[in-house]
């Protein structure tokens, strides 16, 4: 699990100017393969290790397999194979959909995380931002310190806690909610989306945290001076001038989540899994290669909206600093 | 009846009110977040087997009875695996602050086509899902390269430094963004040259960013669990996420919270070290880099 950012910070200078101009007036020359050479082991680092794996993956999936059920990849293009990538296609579509149920829930349950990410999320960054007061850097501490604990031991410990002798079963038992205890883990559905809203709102509350406190206390005032009530110029003040961070939060937790396998292994089941465990079981099956390529493809293009969302943002924050 | 007349309506309606209903649901989320953690740090010190039913204080778990094998000191299978974890951040951490430094400042001065789509590149991979990386990789491993590597050590290596890559080049990117070339540009009219310009001009400025994202690397590889998964090649090379994640499958013993609680605290002095570094590195230029440090984290 990692950390995400919002893009780059722009830059606090116009420096359009200078790059107009060139090196031509700057005095210092270099010669043209100087910078180049600096971004070539990256570069290469990126092409043998990024893209090349991928187009292993097309291989694969358009690929054949040999009568061990070991996939033999097809390089050329022209010779690719579509009949195992097809035949993903109809268990989604077709007539016996069985990997269906899988994306029907993911398409439910990330919505459902993000959302609540994205609400419980405002309201934490709005409070910290707007009323934290003294106590700013410790909340930010505390905000901050569920990136540096492994995502793996966060939901450990919150599976120990579900646990049917577990402490919230116990604690519920001891308010009169249940009489006996509920077995969260048996796959609901509910412990999936509070498990992903669990590991994954963190990334959403640094970035709406920072765009919250950027905003100038003098439009919030001036809204106020000019009649509208409190909740008014939330809606039409704050909320607008946060926009671009809840776009980019929203993006920031759902990529990961369409790939999320583990959150579901640990505290959800067969019931609830989701689109990531048909990938990770495609992988484990013996023979499964082929599939499990045509099932990330399938992800990629099903992600394509967000992801083109995203770099565009991100390129018109770099092009606004240059 | 004016809303305003009641004192409830006055309450909900002066705007100086404190904002109790906000203040609780960010105790609220805090306690969420950090308490459960705390609960398995603690569970580690159970006298018992149990890791719900709390049966008195003991360090069984930590450095108890050699013969059993059973605790984090004496189990071989979870020593190995703090060690791969940290040898796993460390290398990690140095390949691709090393490497995503050299492409920021590629990136930013070199002119043309290329650096488009090299960026391109680079923050999709930044941006992707990791399972994509890690299936995508391990079916590389497997069946393109074949005969020529073997999943272990040096293909989890490979994995995290392509997923981790990005993480330096933005941090240093936005740095270089803000420092502008003038200084350089100052230092060859002085009389040095490129290489010296970057060296002593250039590279010392971007310090802080270097840090930074050093700091944040390391912390996120030890963090990393879907790609060493995939490219770990067997018990041997698996670093303690893997371990916890199939402890929590089957059946964890205490001895799982306390080599998670060694892992935790051995990032949070590692994260200790790399900020002091950082402190460091920063004077005459600290206020403006640490600005960017919680800029980037936001």
């Amino acid at each position: 699990m990692r950390s995400e950012v919002a893009a780059p910070e722009a830059a606090p200078e116009p420096t359009a100017e200078r790059r107009a101009r060139g090196n031509r007036e700057s005095g210092a020359w270099y010669p043209r393969w100087y910078w180049p050479s600096f971004a070539t082991p990256a570069i290469l680092w990126l092409a043998l290790l990024f893209v090349l794996p991928f187009y292993v993956v097309l291989a694969i999936a358009f690929g054949t397999v040999d009568i061990f059920q070991n996939p033999l990849p097809v390089y050329q293009p022209w010779y690719w194979s579509f009949a195992t990538f097809n035949q993903t296609l109809t268990r989604f579509v077709g007539t016996n959909p069985f990997y269906k149920p899988a994306l029907i829930r993911t398409l439910v349950y990330v919505p459902a995380a993000s959302l609540s990410c994205l609400v419980l999320g405002y309201v934490v960054a709005y409070f910290v931002a707007r009323h934290g007061g003294r106590l700013k850097g410790l909340y930010l501490v505390l905000l901050i310190s569920p990136f540096f604990i492994s995502y793996l031991m966060r939901i450990y410990a919150w599976q120990s806690l579900l646990l049917t002798d577990g402490v919230i079963n116990r604690f519920l038992i001891k308010l009169h909610l249940t009489s006996a205890p509920v077995n969260w883990l048996s796959g609901r559905p509910v412990t999936v989306v509070l498990g992903l809203v669990y590991g994954y709102i963190p990334y959403m509350i640094l970035p709406l945290y920072g765009q919250l406190d950027r905003i100038d206390q003098s439009l919030l005032e001036s809204g106020r001076d000019l009649g509208a009530s409190p909740a008014r110029t939330f809606l039409r003040v704050t909320l607008p001038l946060s926009r671009q961070a809840i776009l980019a939060g929203l993006v920031i937790v759902s990529l990961p989540m369409f790939g999320d396998y583990f959150t579901n292994n640990l505290i959800g089941g067969v019931k609830t899994s989701m689109y990531g465990n048909l990938i990770d079981n495609a992988v484990a099956s013996p023979g499964g290669g082929p599939q499990a390529g045509s099932l990330v493809l399938i992800l990629v293009v099903l992600l394509l909206i967000p992801l083109a969302y995203y770099l565009r943002s991100t390129k018109r924050a770099t092009e606004a600093g240059l | 009846m004016n809303p305003g007349a009641t004192r409830v309506g006055r309450w909900w309606r002066n705007p100086w009110r404190r904002p109790r209903f906000l203040a609780a649901v960010t105790w609220g989320y805090l306690a969420w977040s950090i308490v459960p953690v705390l609960i398995a740090i603690a569970f580690s010190f159970n006298a018992g087997r149990s890791r719900t039913t709390w049966q008195g204080f003991s360090l069984r778990w930590w450095t108890g009875n050699p013969s059993l094998r059973e605790s984090l000191l004496y189990d071989p299978d979870l020593r190995t695996a703090i060690f791969q974890t940290l040898r796993l951040g460390i290398v990690t951490m140095a390949v691709s602050v090393g490497l995503g430094t050299a492409f920021a400042i590629g990136l930013d001065r070199w002119r043309g086509r290329g650096p488009g789509l090299a960026n391109f590149t680079m923050l999709l991979s930044f941006v992707i899902p990791e399972i994509i990386v890690g299936v995508s990789l391990f079916l590389f491993f497997l069946f393109f390269l074949k005969d020529l590597v073997h999943l272990g050590t040096a293909t989890e290596l490979l994995g995290l430094i392509t997923f981790q890559i990005s993480y330096p080049v933005i941090i240093v990117r936005a740095r270089i963004l803000s420092i502008g070339r003038q200084y350089e540009e100052a230092a060859m009219d002085l009389g040095g040259s490129p290489t010296q310009a970057v060296q002593r001009v250039l590279l010392p400025l971007l310090y802080p960013a270097i840090f930074a994202s050093a700091v944040l690397v390391f912390a996120d590889t030890v963090d990393d669990f879907v790609t060493v998964n995939y490219l770990s090649g067997g018990s041997g090379t698996e670093p303690l996420s893997v371990k916890i994640y199939d402890a929590a499958r089957a059946a964890p013993t205490p001895a799982v919270n306390a080599a998670a609680t060694f892992m935790l605290a051995a990032t949070i002095v590692a994260v200790g070290i790399g900020l002091l570094f950082f402190w460091r590195v920063s004077r005459g230029q600290r206020a403006k880099a640490t600005q960017e440090f919680v800029g980037f984290q936001v």
